[in-house]
């Protein structure tokens, strides 16, 4: 088999739990930083846990934003964005107040809790996903299954069409977003048991 | 709906599981990895592993034996023990900890908590709060293993911690440790109410309604414990165990 998957590192986050749920598939994998070796990837992972601003500078330094583009928009090659990495496919976040992909007509908000007793910041811990359209990233995963998330911004998606799950702490908002070729997801699979397992192994399989 | 994680708190002395009382009298308990892939099987919500004797002995928590739990751990796993430079931070989570824990070297330093929220984001590092009380001055933060106090309270110190830009705090009574008479709820709703960042509980839980009051009455996000999951019972016979999630109500 001759199909490249890359796990993109761009300085940010766990990069070994992503891969180590890839082998448990029995799939191989790349971590690279390479943008020859992202731009001819037949499938990529954007994972990434941090800050948005700096993840951005880091994927700009290392020269990463034209890679990406040609493999995700030109040659239309499936990628996941994983939690930090499915923010940076918005048009900007207002955490430091930085363009991102573009890859989705949507916005990183940080979330403004009225009940600040129950719901803390970060939102951090198991919640449900509620699944709003038929997806291949979506076999074998029921409704309302529960995965790990971890952050303190939320997807305001302009394009209702483009939401995949959505997810409610305080408000309603979408937790996985998905377009033709690319995926997002706020959540981690990776971390998050068998769903989370499932997942990984759709989008392999895709 | 969101619920509270419940997270099994592995102590480590020597590179084996033990399990404390008051944070003294360690008895051994077994295997650390072969808890870890136990905690797998009961689909454990998260991991928290402490070196109790890293900063004591004035070293890091050994990172092959993070490395270890790593390899096993599908769920996410938060590591402490001794932590006290971005580069031990950077290690750890390298290893394949999603979280790096601090307690000792956050009171003695506590502008490093800044410096390790603005280079790994505020979601990968955690302050555990050690608490005990201290004759008739009431309870204060104690590091080094519960062995030196500091004059700090646990209020104070978890609102300097949440401006620091920690992500989550965990408070830890020393006094209920290893007791399973329940959490000390006082304390916790103390500091949880104090902070919009998330709190866990640690500390004297022994029945699943223990958890449930600290959800409801002590506002903690999370509910830790060791003897809980580690021992069948109060006898204290060693058993790993979960909680079943249809058996706990949070609401």
């Amino acid at each position: 088999m001759s199909s490249k998957l890359v796990i993109v590192d761009y300085g940010t986050g766990n990069l070994s739990s992503v891969r180590r749920s890839l082998d448990r598939l029995g799939t191989e994998s790349v971590i690279s930083s390479n943008p020859a070796e992202i731009a001819g990837a037949d499938k990529i992972i954007l994972p990434g846990v941090g800050h948005f601003g700096t993840a951005m500078s880091n994927l700009l330094e290392l020269n990463l934003l034209d890679a990406l583009n040609e493999a995700v928009l030109v040659k239309q090659k499936p990628i996941l964005g994983i939690c930090l990495g499915m923010e940076l496919m918005a048009r900007q976040s207002e955490e430091g107040n930085v363009s991102g992909l573009g890859w989705f007509d949507a916005e990183m908000v940080r979330f403004n809790i009225s009940d600040k007793q129950r719901y803390k910041i970060p939102h951090m811990g198991w919640n449900k996903i509620s699944i709003k359209k038929d997806s291949l990233l979506m076999q074998n995963i029921s409704d309302l299954s529960e995965f790990y998330f971890v952050h303190s911004y939320y997807l305001q998606a302009n394009n209702e069409s483009d939401i995949l799950n959505e997810t409610n702490y305080e408000l309603t908002y979408p937790s996985a977003i998905e377009r033709d070729n690319i995926f997002g997801v706020q959540y981690h699979p990776e971390k998050s048991h068998d769903a989370g397992a499932q997942l990984l192994k759709n989008f392999v399989e895709l | 709906m969101f619920r509270p994680r419940i997270i099994p708190v592995l102590l480590l002395k020597d590179q084996v599981l033990v399990k404390s009382t008051r944070f003294t009298d360690h008895k051994y308990i077994g295997d650390p990895i072969n808890a870890v892939r136990i905690f797998n099987g009961l689909r454990a919500d998260e991991l928290f592993v402490f070196d109790i004797e890293a900063s004591r002995n004035n070293r890091l928590i050994s990172l092959d034996f993070v490395k270890n739990v790593g390899e096993e751990a599908r769920m996410p796993f938060a590591v402490g023990g001794g932590v006290r430079s971005i580069d031990d931070i950077r290690r750890i989570i390298n290893a394949g900890a999603e979280k790096a824990v601090i307690n000792t070297y956050a009171a003695q330093n506590p502008d490093f908590i800044k410096e390790a929220a603005r280079t790994f984001g505020s979601t990968t590092i955690v302050v555990c709060i050690d608490v005990k009380r201290k004759s008739l001055r009431g309870q204060r933060t104690w590091i080094m293993g519960g062995d030196v106090p500091t004059a700090f309270t646990p209020k104070a110190f978890a609102k300097l911690m949440e401006k620091n830009g920690v992500g989550e705090l965990v408070i830890q009574s020393i006094d209920k440790d290893g007791t399973m008479d329940g959490y000390d709820i006082g304390l916790i709703k103390s500091v949880a109410t104090a902070v919009d960042i998330p709190v866990i509980a640690l500390g004297g839980a022994g029945k699943s309604e223990d958890l449930n009051e600290a959800y409801q009455d002590g506002h903690a996000n999370g509910l830790a414990a060791g003897s809980l999951y580690v021992y069948q019972s109060k006898k204290r016979g060693v058993l790993i165990n979960y909680p079943d999630r249809n058996e706990l109500i949070f609401e």
